[in-house]
């Protein structure tokens, strides 16, 4: 069973501070739907105004189809996992995992079974007996998952879960939880500052910043086509030129900046002086001549061995400072320190984007 | 040590450990010693003092059996010596207070660790500690006018038609109760309020996100926790009632009598200091002993009550 969240205007207050700015998000049942942006960006505040800790000043949150206004947090189809997880340290595994069943007035044998049960989903079978300080950080998170899990909620809300994590851990967990939400279908909701976490588990990542959904859509069209500087560059890395517009034909237009002129693709409500153009460094391409279009002459400073990837940073004749990514598959001639060299882009590849959404 | 004498100098350092072993010694350690060994021995005229009569013996604890008095507990009626009835009544009514004392300071406790706005935290520090600045007898004798049967506290239940006609508190132990609750509170309210505040508000918001009604979340979250809180508390409100001698003489009926005044009187109106120590001894004994089999019960360690 999982459940639809629709948020509509949804706006949040603390005083003078607005948190959430006119949240629109209609996420589908049984979807892996991820908040990314900054700390301060609202999307904890999102969160626990689906969970209930907190009424939205304006706006409807549905759950289900449900108007979840005054809803307490413990009358809601959610249940929610903590930053910190806040597994109950006086109880049992069992214990833990049960306690919305004993909340439910379930009897102590079938919470029982139920725990065993959800053990096993989340790989830790036979752990019941043990107390949450015998667990390490990756067993913790999974025995906050399984009593989450427990009370059958229809949407599982995730406030940064892995943040505690080792890096290698955290890479277990994600396929460890993308597969656990695929295999129970229940709607999650992800709350991460880790863009890569987002796109590489998500079926659809909403970019947060100042309180405002910069962007909402799946995580390839997310890196690919960011609506705007800012989903931009959280996303990912960049080579950022700035210039003024030139002439505007096909959804193409021409940016004439210190460094040269370029063409590229533009984005919905560009105009006038001082816009920037967005590429990215793995589109960057190196060579010895120029390209026909696009093209920026320099020196390389520095070549970074990055094991899949080769960084290569130049500084232009003009003084800008750009990355290019090399494969590492033998492909390209890797140059070295002092190297003349020609950067330059696909004007497909590259972007003419407005700055962030932070108007109301 | 080495870091006090490096910060202070030896002087300095030598000067502090000899006051403090001076005030353990002088102050606490010999004179306890004395009244145990003096518990011992009978109440002899001087001159009879270290001569044949002067011999060591239980006779003095043995007093407490000395003299029955005819009550009844529930209906029925008993036969028990009138120190045995008052050390009881003295037990009985500090588990009371004690109760009282953590039925009241809980919620206040729950709400200046929890709900309150940190930055109005000083201010609800400061009120509650005003009332301390008083000395504690000016404090019982406040609480005397306040009850007494023409006082104010009848006059405003008066006043405003709560009662029609006034109410005697300082009656049997009513009197003893509100004082005792009112200068021991604060004994429970700060372990309290320490032991609270240190739980993780996401624990009572991951109850509360799991179903929890309000009720048990604090029956199993929030109390749990806190029960070296509650422990300790306990423990010093309970000690220090049935401790206590000020309050009970000054908000004590014709009808109540505390252990501690018994021991006042074979002090300074027998002038039996013997005995005195005798039954001092027993009150601190058997307190320890009652509070050692609570803590057992409760499962609560001596180790959980020192955080």
């Amino acid at each position: 069973m999982s459940a639809g969240i629709d948020l509509e205007n949804v706006c949040c207050d603390f005083g003078s501070f607005r948190a959430v700015d006119n949240a629109n998000v209609s996420i589908k049942p049984g979807e892996f739907f991820s908040f990314l942006g900054p700390s301060g960006c609202g999307k904890t505040t999102i969160l626990r105004m689906v969970s209930g800790f907190i009424e939205p000043t304006q706006g409807v949150i549905r759950i289900g189809g449900k108007d979840m206004r005054g809803q307490r947090p413990n009358q809601r189809p959610t249940a929610l996992i903590f930053q910190n997880l806040a597994l109950f340290p006086l109880m049992t595994i069992a214990e833990n995992i049960g306690f919305g069943l004993e909340m439910r007035g379930v009897d102590k044998a079938t919470r029982r079974a139920k725990a065993e049960e959800l053990l096993r989903l989340v790989d830790l079978p036979g752990a019941g007996d043990k107390m949450v300080s015998q667990l390490s950080g990756g067993q913790k998170q999974r025995v906050a998952i399984a009593r989450a899990l427990a009370v059958e909620p229809q949407v599982m809300l995730l406030d940064e879960p892995l943040s505690a994590l080792d890096l290698k851990l955290r890479q277990h967990m994600r396929a460890e939880l993308r597969a656990i939400q695929k295999r129970t279908g229940v709607t999650f909701i992800y709350i991460t500052h880790d863009q890569g976490e987002a796109l590489a588990m998500s079926d659809r990542v909403g970019v947060m910043s100042h309180g405002r959904i910069q962007q909402i859509a799946d995580p390839r069209d997310i890196y690919n086509n960011p609506v705007n500087g800012f989903v931009a560059s959280f996303v990912g890395e960049n080579n950022v030129f700035v210039g003024d517009l030139g002439t505007v034909s096909d959804g193409m237009a021409s940016l004439s900046t210190p460094h040269g002129s370029f063409r590229a693709r533009i984005g919905q409500g560009v105009s006038g002086k001082g816009v920037k153009l967005y590429v990215r460094p793995e589109h960057t391409i190196i060579s010895d001549f120029a390209p026909a279009e696009n093209g920026v002459h320099g020196t390389v400073q520095e070549v970074s061995f990055e094991g899949a990837f080769i960084a290569i940073h130049a500084v232009s004749d003009s003084g800008m400072k750009m990355v290019a990514e090399l494969r590492n598959d033998g492909s390209a001639a890797i140059p070295s320190i002092g190297d003349q060299v020609w950067m330059g882009f696909d004007a497909q590849r590259a972007a003419i984007l407005p700055d962030a959404n932070t108007k109301g | 040590m080495q870091d006090l004498i490096r910060r202070y100098g030896m002087g300095l350092t030598g000067l502090m450990c000899l006051i403090v072993a001076f005030w353990l010694l002088m102050l606490v350690i010999i004179p306890n010693i004395t009244l145990f060994e003096s518990s011992f021995r009978p109440y002899l005229p001087v001159t009879e003092i270290g001569g044949p009569r002067d011999t060591y013996s239980v006779n003095n604890y043995l007093k407490v059996f000395n003299g029955n008095i005819e009550t009844s507990i529930l209906g029925i009626p008993i036969t028990v010596p009138v120190h045995v009835m008052t050390f009881t009544l003295t037990i009985w009514y500090s588990v009371v207070v004690t109760v009282l004392c953590f039925a009241f300071a809980y919620p206040v406790a729950y709400y200046m660790a929890k709900i309150a706005n940190p930055r109005s935290l000083p201010t609800l520090m400061l009120l509650l500690f005003v009332p301390l600045w008083v000395s504690e007898v000016l404090r019982a004798f406040a609480w005397w006018i306040i009850l007494a049967f023409k006082g104010p506290l009848n006059s405003l239940l008066l006043f405003i038609g709560a009662i029609d006609k006034p109410v005697r508190w300082i009656t049997d132990y009513d009197a003893v109760m509100i004082g005792l609750v009112y200068t021991y509170i604060l004994f429970m309210l700060f372990p309290l309020y320490n032991a609270i505040s240190s739980l993780d508000t996401n624990q009572i918001e991951a109850a509360e996100d799991l179903g929890a009604p309000w009720w048990k979340i604090h029956w199993r979250i929030v109390l749990p926790h806190s029960k070296p809180g509650v422990a300790s508390g306990a423990v010093m409100v309970f000690m220090l009632s049935a401790g206590s001698l000020l309050v009970p003489s000054i908000l004590g009926s014709t009808t109540s009598q505390w252990f501690t005044q018994t021991i006042q009187q074979w002090m300074n109106d027998a002038l039996d200091w013997n005995t005195a120590s005798a039954y001092a001894f027993l009150l601190l004994f058997l307190c320890t002993v009652f509070v050692s089999v609570v803590m057992w019960i409760f499962r609560v360690k001596l180790s959980d009550i020192a955080k």
